[in-house]
């Protein structure tokens, strides 16, 4: 499975939103009507099924999918 | 000013019985055990392999998917409870002042899934790995807060921990600020889910549970010689209390009053309560009296009956001392824990639900498994067999580890 749809489950699944509302600008907090428990938790399952640490200073600045999905090609994670 | 008066318009419900008020009642009055061997994890291990486990009841159909995650079952039962209970009650919170309507729905031990799940995963993975929900998912106070936000209920609102008396404590409570004038709606009872390894390995490491792992529908068998401990049971009970006025002005629908409360404390002991029950007594002739009630006035008690050897005895020492000895042997006595189980922080709740339906249907609900009577316990307990019976007013025990004893008087309203 491509990167972007793994990425686009694990939000599917902590949010509780539509497929479709998961497009790479959309905002974790504006749009996908998450909180800051929520960001916490959507990094921690980021981390667990791609086996990568997002220190705190990093996962700051994930606000949106496309933020998630670039982050995570720069560290060589991917297809 | 004058003590207001309080009634109940509304009850939501999630048992070992279902959650449908109808379809519990129906159970209630046909000697329907809840027991059965626990589904929910491998309990061979165990001393004990049953519990009355909630039935009949879709969690999705009260909590979106998403908020279900953030909450420990405790609070799924207590929310979804309370979403039936406002529905029942007819209220439209359009048209309430919200700051004059709280909570003071409770649990006895609270987020304890939560707290097991969570402690294996910081052992086994370390402390990145735990969940930020933890602490909200764990802490009594927040099936309220659930509650409150649910149906925007800006007064009042914190949680009431008497271990198997708290939902007494939280209606009793809840029912003391009506009186006082403060607010005109409090939802209260209690929840509690803890069918789970640490649950019922730290109630068998007591030795409290009933171990009749070959005949768990007959193990909870208050009152009666064999018993052997009590059966766990889980869920919540939700009730809407309200200001009689403010009930009448909308033209709600009157389940019953709640007209008395008492509660004192053993102050003898962590988990075994005072001999001859000195303390429960004084908690009955409380509510009896905050009622404006005698003994001569009360035809029910539904008692605490745990199933337990100290508790049944004890608590029929203590029916005697409240009421004397002459009208103790003419009321009726019964234990639903007979057929629900004993739903810990929700059993209070659960049995004033059980006894307003009583009083409406005019029937008094038996106590199961009643086969071979204990000298030292030697009321009439309805056994076996439900009692057509117009119950004026009746007593509702809760006897929590600790020595809390807390006693509800409620009347029929017609």
């Amino acid at each position: 499975m491509a990167l972007e749809d793994k990425v686009r489950d694990i939000i599917v699944e902590q949010l509780g939103v539509n497929a479709d509302q998961v497009k790479p600008e959309a905002s974790f907090i504006e749009d996908l009507g998450a909180d800051s428990l929520d960001t916490v938790e959507l990094v921690m399952a980021f981390e667990e099924e791609f086996g990568q640490e997002i220190p705190d200073q990093d996962a700051e600045k994930l606000t949106t999918v496309g933020a998630v999905i670039e982050y995570l090609k720069s560290k060589n994670i991917g297809d | 000013m004058d003590k207001r008066r309080v009634v109940i318009t509304g009850m939501g419900v999630v048992s070992p019985l279902g959650s449908d008020l109808e379809t519990i009642w129906k159970r209630l009055t046909s000697g329907y055990s809840g027991a059965r061997m626990i589904t929910r994890f491998d309990a061979s291990n165990m001393p004990t392999h049953f519990a009355c486990e909630v039935i009949e009841f879709d969690v999705d159909a009260y909590i979106a998917k998403k908020e279900q995650r953030r909450m420990d079952p405790f609070c799924h039962y207590a929310v979804s409870a309370a979403k039936m209970a406002m529905k029942d009650s007819g209220l439209d919170m359009t048209q309430e002042d919200l700051f004059r309507c709280g909570c003071t729905v409770s649990s006895g031990i609270g987020g304890l899934q939560t707290l097991e799940t969570q402690h294996s995963i910081l052992r086994d993975k370390g402390p990145d790995r735990c969940s930020p929900f933890i602490i909200p998912q764990m802490i009594i106070n927040m099936c309220a807060g659930l509650i409150a936000i649910d149906h925007k209920l800006k007064g009042p609102n914190f949680g009431v921990v008497s271990a198997c008396a708290t939902g007494a404590h939280s209606i009793g409570e809840a029912q003391r600020l009506i009186e006082r004038g403060d607010v005109d709606v409090m939802l209260a009872g209690g929840t509690e889910a803890t069918i789970c390894p640490l649950g019922i390995g730290g109630f068998s490491a007591m030795r409290a549970l009933s171990t009749r792992n070959d005949d768990p529908t007959k193990a909870s068998r208050p009152f009666d010689k064999d018993r052997d401990g009590f059966v766990m049971g889980e869920g919540s009970a939700v009730v809407v209390l309200e200001d009689l006025e403010h009930a009448r002005k909308r033209g709600a629908r009157i389940w019953c009053e709640v007209a008395g409360f008492g509660m004192t404390c053993d102050a003898n002991h962590i988990t075994a309560p005072a001999e001859n029950g000195e303390g429960a007594a004084r908690a009955m002739a409380m509510a009896m009296k905050d009622a404006g009630l005698t003994p001569a006035d009360i035809d029910y008690v539904n008692a605490h009956g745990t199933s337990t050897e100290l508790n049944d005895k004890f608590e029929t020492a203590a029916i005697k001392t409240a009421m004397g000895p002459d009208r103790a042997s003419k009321i009726m006595v019964s234990s639903s824990k007979s057929m629900t189980g004993h739903l810990l922080g929700a059993a209070a709740a659960m049995e004033t639900v059980i006894c307003a339906l009583s009083m409406a249907k005019g029937v008094v609900t038996p106590t199961i498994n009643y086969t071979t009577p204990d000298p030292l316990c030697d009321l009439d307990y309805v056994p076996n067999t439900p009692r057509e019976f117009k119950i004026r007013a009746c007593l509702n025990n809760s006897l929590g580890f600790g020595g809390h004893n807390a006693s509800l008087c409620l009347k029929r309203m017609d």
